[in-house]
């Protein structure tokens, strides 16, 4: 684990299902996340991801790359762009600092109009000095 | 102005304000939910399986959602506070930031509890979806009393700017339409006449734009005023514009709205023939069709029994683009 590691990149496609699936999954009934003809009353072209979502696939990124020992401390984010169905998101990530077992990872997901996160992931590798 | 102040200071008293108090999950931390959430987020992590599962600790929100059954502990406070955004046009809300710190994992069995506090509310912002103010809260979780983790929130509570285009969908800026126009509920406020003025909303009342002069320089000055600003002389005159002009600036007022004003309206500063600037609705085009430049002739609107204005009409159309 050395600071400046880039994460290999992770595709995620932005299927209509992606986006109700998590909406349910994080209790988010939020119309603007299942219902196509709302989401357009409210200026938006179709239903986007959720905040909860993006949270849960970021943080899968992370554990998913250092391993099931791996704990998450901290997951901060911000949203841009929004996930629209037939996109696709791409999370890439970079070490930014190591402290002991202790690393902060840089997260962008970038999809076909932007940026539509980025973010600071906090985790912790018991014996991550040795990876 | 003062009526954005006034709503500004208002927003700005719920800052530090509970917006749940004893809030408690609607259901334990448990494997369904958990397997669900996996599912969706096509997360095979281990350590959410099996006899020692914990949850995926980016779940700490979800186990303090409302779902569809309403909000658990929420205050009085943190609802009026969206019902006043709600009420100054801005009914859209969208999630913007999540900052969670967890102190120790959850496991199936954990009920959690929380509270959260108004942390801040902004200013008014523009962004891409429109103008609003973005709200912070902060929500402690706990299990048995004991913390589990912090979950800081960002909303943004926004007038949408416009409705995008139905059939393509938008790859970079929503296509703007125009946004409904709000019709006018209340009467105007009424102009404050006072001593330094009143010859001047006496003119009005005669449908005559009365400019002042200084008595002793001979430099015109509007508004009205005791005093010179060029010599500082107490002494002047008036003379009545011809009621010629031109829009020297102007803004477009969308956001947010006053109930005597239906937006978007043009607001003019406009140069007078005599030198003067005066500001002033422009009135006989569109909105979004004046111009720096644009020559302007003045006009007397009459908006009920006793309020009557100057106001500038586009003249004749030149000036306006096709």
């Amino acid at each position: 684990m050395r600071a400046g590691t880039e994460l290999p990149p992770l595709e995620i496609e932005i299927t209509r299902t992606l986006i109700v699936a998590g909406a349910i999954a994080s209790r988010d009934y939020q119309d603007v996340h299942h219902d196509a003809e709302l989401a357009r009353q409210k200026g938006s072209p179709d239903i986007f991801m959720n905040i909860l979502t993006t949270n849960g696939l970021v943080g899968r990124y992370v554990t998913d790359h250092f391993g099931p020992a791996a704990v998450l401390r901290k997951v901060a984010i911000r949203l841009g762009a929004p996930n629209h169905p037939g996109d696709t998101m791409v999370l890439t990530g970079t070490v930014e600092e190591v402290d002991g077992d202790t690393a902060t990872v840089r997260v962008v997901g970038a999809n076909g109009i932007g940026r539509h996160v980025t973010g600071t992931v906090t985790v912790t590798v018991p014996n991550g000095d040795a990876v | 102005m003062r009526l954005e102040e006034d709503f500004a200071t208002r927003l700005k008293a719920y800052e530090g304000r509970p917006a749940v108090v004893a809030g408690v999950g609607k259901d334990p931390v448990n494997a369904p939910m958990i397997r669900h959430w996996c599912e969706a987020m096509g997360d095979a992590d281990p350590a959410y399986t099996g006899p020692d599962a914990i949850a995926p600790p980016t779940m700490l929100q979800v186990w303090t959602m409302s779902g569809l059954s309403g909000h658990a502990g929420r205050t009085q406070v943190y609802d009026e506070l969206l019902a006043l955004l709600d009420e100054a046009g801005c009914t859209s809300v969208v999630a913007t930031d999540c900052e969670q710190e967890y102190l120790r994992p959850l496991r199936p069995g954990d009920e959690v509890t929380f509270d959260a506090v108004i942390e801040s509310v902004s200013d008014q912002k523009r962004t891409k979806l429109g103008t609003g103010y973005f709200v912070t809260t902060r929500m402690d979780v706990r299990v048995d009393g004991e913390p589990v983790g912090t979950h800081r929130f960002r909303i943004l509570k926004y007038a949408p700017a416009g409705k995008p285009a139905r059939t393509e969908p938008a790859r970079t800026e929503p296509a703007r339409t125009e946004p409904a126009r709000t019709e006018p509920a209340t009467r105007r406020p009424r102009p404050v006449i006072n001593r330094d003025n009143a010859g001047f909303w006496n003119g009005v009342a005669r449908h005559r734009l009365l400019i002042q002069r200084c008595g002793d320089c001979g430099t015109p000055r509007f508004p009205w005023l005791p005093g010179c600003n060029a010599c500082g002389s107490p002494e002047w005159d008036t003379f009545e514009a011809s009621g010629a002009g031109t829009v020297y600036s102007y803004v477009v007022l969308h956001h947010p709205p006053f109930p005597a004003f239906g937006p978007p309206y043009a607001v003019g500063l406009i140069e007078l023939a005599e030198g003067v600037r005066i500001v002033s609705n422009v009135t006989g085009v569109p909105y979004d069709k004046v111009r720096i430049g644009m020559p302007v002739r003045l006009a007397f609107e009459r908006y009920d029994e006793e309020l009557e204005l100057p106001v500038f009409r586009a003249d004749d159309g030149r000036g306006v683009e096709p």
